[in-house]
């Protein structure tokens, strides 16, 4: 797959073909999914390494204790199917054989978010980064297209010590990265550098947040963007130190507000904040809803995770620190 | 054979006395299901499971996944007694900072263990992966599973009866307590099992059901079950909960709970002289 800039990609078909990439430089590597293989592009690794393909049929919660007992007898299991099914339906399995036991399984959900679109509510992931940020000894990873997802899947090889949460999408994202892009776990990275407020995003919203500033520019506002790929651990000093500079913050993620990346990052600025006075916040992201059927497009537009849409969240925090 | 055998019912008589100081002494935990699976546990230990103390990671070692986490008294018996670690360990257990938590855990590095359960359901799942793990790395290590009854009313023990039917995995022997009891009562009252043995043969497992306290029956079960190929394989085992201590046995009421002072004397001189019984060659 070619990844030309501003062009659409899908994030689970670079997922796909770098899989294959691993399998071939490593024979521990095995790929599980429940039912899902076309569907998550793990059927290219099937094709090319069928002994190590396990298509577990429709049993979630057997698919994430089993290959809890995989990794925990030195194989590098990839665990791969929509979000729903493996931060929501599994969960306490994800916890118990996964999470506590620190068993190094890279889970791999496709299909995260509103960008699912007509299948609705029941299939839109939105609360996945809470459910898998709160376990202890789980990291969680957001690619915010498909060179940083190209990146992610080659750094998960030799992710051994514990485990690991990717959240990948159904829809094509545009590409925001070129070639040389690298990604660095646990690092946030300033993609844009601005003096008046941060944008701190994650996913697709990461080139929402691009698109944003520049529509704050036209303004004559200067916006920060940080792409926060690494959700768990969070980097605090690059967050903090974003803000130290700008005095105000956006979040913005195909998510809940509650829980997942505004959340994490007001629990940052409300425990690190080293100013005397506040800075504000505002959080873009699904508020407190469910989503419904509807173009990924539309549904975006709907719920208001548009480059304007984070503009004005980006004017609502320059008013609030004016005003203090 | 038959000194074998008494001497097989001994150890689990001796362990049988420190699941019972052991739950007494933390002033809670699960004595019932651990003194009816004793005998089971002590013949896949003492005479069939292959495994080095000196070396819990040992790669070809058989594996013991214990799924129905709350009866671990009894695995913790067998470790200490194998020698995994020391013996004082089990007069800590369930107290803070202590190595032996109240359910197994792999994250406080327990040696020999070698799953974390206390949520049923889980481990036949955990263990298929580890068969699967043998048969891709050709490896002749065996894995063995002990689940209870009523944690076949989770639908994921179904789950994994079809993977480990699917991928034919005959390096896989679950080993059922079938004791007929759970917290709230009998399993047939709060959620009825049978047939039960037929349920696990429709899922084209291979099934060996014995007496879970008659040693001739449990060996020959595990010498059967260890040469079966092409399936994997269960043995039920006819368990009486409590086994041993004659005030619990039966009595799902005593599935949790710690005996009182009189409860622990009576109960350790029942085991006592059961075990004495054993040396001389009397009942059993």
């Amino acid at each position: 797959m070619e990844l030309k800039l501003g062009e659409k990609a899908s994030l689970r078909q670079a997922f796909g073909e770098v899989l294959v990439e691993l399998g071939e430089k490593d024979e521990r590597i095995v790929v599980l999914t429940a039912d899902l293989a076309g569907s998550t592009n793990t059927d290219l690794f099937a094709k090319r390494f069928p002994e190590r393909f396990f298509n577990l049929g429709i049993t979630e919660a057997n698919m994430m204790a089993l290959a809890a007992g995989l990794a925990m007898s030195g194989k590098k299991p990839f665990v791969s199917t929509f979000a729903i099914f493996a931060a929501g339906k599994p969960w306490e399995q994800v916890r118990q054989a996964i999470a506590y036991q620190s068993a190094p399984v890279r889970i791999v959900a496709t299909h995260a978010g509103l960008t699912v679109g007509e299948d609705g509510a029941s299939h839109q992931m939105l609360e996945d980064i809470n459910n898998i940020r709160v376990l202890p000894n789980m990291d969680v990873i957001v690619p915010a297209d498909a060179v940083e997802t190209k990146r992610v899947i080659h750094a998960l090889k030799d992710h051994d010590a514990n485990p690991v949460y990717v959240r990948l999408a159904r829809a094509p994202f545009p590409v925001v990265f070129d070639d040389s892009y690298e990604f660095e776990f646990g690092r946030a990275k300033v993609l844009r550098q601005g003096e008046e407020v941060t944008i701190f995003a994650c996913g697709l919203m990461v080139h929402q947040a691009l698109r944003a500033a520049e529509i704050l520019a036209a303004q004559g506002i200067s916006a920060e963007v940080v792409n926060v790929s690494t959700i768990k651990p969070l980097d605090l000093e690059t967050v903090i130190d974003s803000v130290a500079k700008t005095g105000a913050a956006v979040t913005a993620e195909e998510h809940q507000v509650i829980g997942g990346l505004g959340s994490a990052i007001a629990e940052a600025l409300g425990e690190h904040w080293p100013g005397r006075r506040a800075s504000p916040l505002e959080r873009v992201g699904v508020r407190d809803r469910f989503g419904q059927s509807g173009s990924a497009e539309a549904l975006i537009e709907h719920y208001g995770l548009t480059p304007e849409g984070i503009a004005q969240a980006a004017i609502r925090a320059l008013e609030r620190k004016r005003r203090r | 054979m038959n000194g074998e055998i008494e001497a097989l019912k001994r150890k689990a008589y001796q362990l049988r006395r420190d699941v019972v100081e052991m739950v007494y002494r933390a002033r809670s935990g699960h004595p019932g299901g651990a003194l009816g699976m004793a005998d089971v546990l002590t013949v896949l230990w003492y005479k069939f499971l292959r495994a080095d103390p000196q070396n819990p990671a040992w790669p070809d070692r058989d594996r013991f996944i214990l799924s129905n986490g709350h009866t671990c008294p009894i695995l913790y018996a067998i470790l200490a007694d194998k020698g995994y670690f020391p013996r004082e360990e089990l007069w800590k257990l369930r107290k803070l900072g202590a190595l032996l938590q109240g359910h197994p855990s792999t994250a406080h590095k327990i040696p020999g263990v070698e799953f974390s359960s206390g949520s049923l359901g889980i481990g036949l799942s955990f263990a298929c992966g580890v068969a699967l793990a043998g048969k891709l790395d050709k490896r002749d290590y065996r894995v063995f599973c002990s689940i209870s009854d009523a944690e076949c009313q989770e639908g994921q023990t179904w789950e994994a009866a079809l993977t480990a039917h699917h991928y034919k995995l005959d390096n896989l022997i679950a080993i059922l307590d079938r004791n007929n009891c759970q917290i709230d009562g009998p399993t047939e009252r709060i959620m009825a099992l049978e047939p039960l043995a037929e349920k696990w043969r429709a899922f084209g497992w291979e099934i060996f059901e014995i007496d879970g306290h008659d040693y001739e029956q449990l060996i020959s079960a595990f010498e059967a079950a260890l040469k079966g190929r092409g399936r994997p394989k269960i043995i039920i085992s006819h368990n009486l909960l409590g086994k041993g201590v004659s005030f619990m046995e039966g009595d799902h009421r005593w599935h949790h709970g710690a005996p009182s002072d009189a409860q622990f004397e009576q109960a350790i001189r029942e085991l006592r002289l059961a075990a004495s019984s054993q040396a001389s060659g009397i009942g059993g």
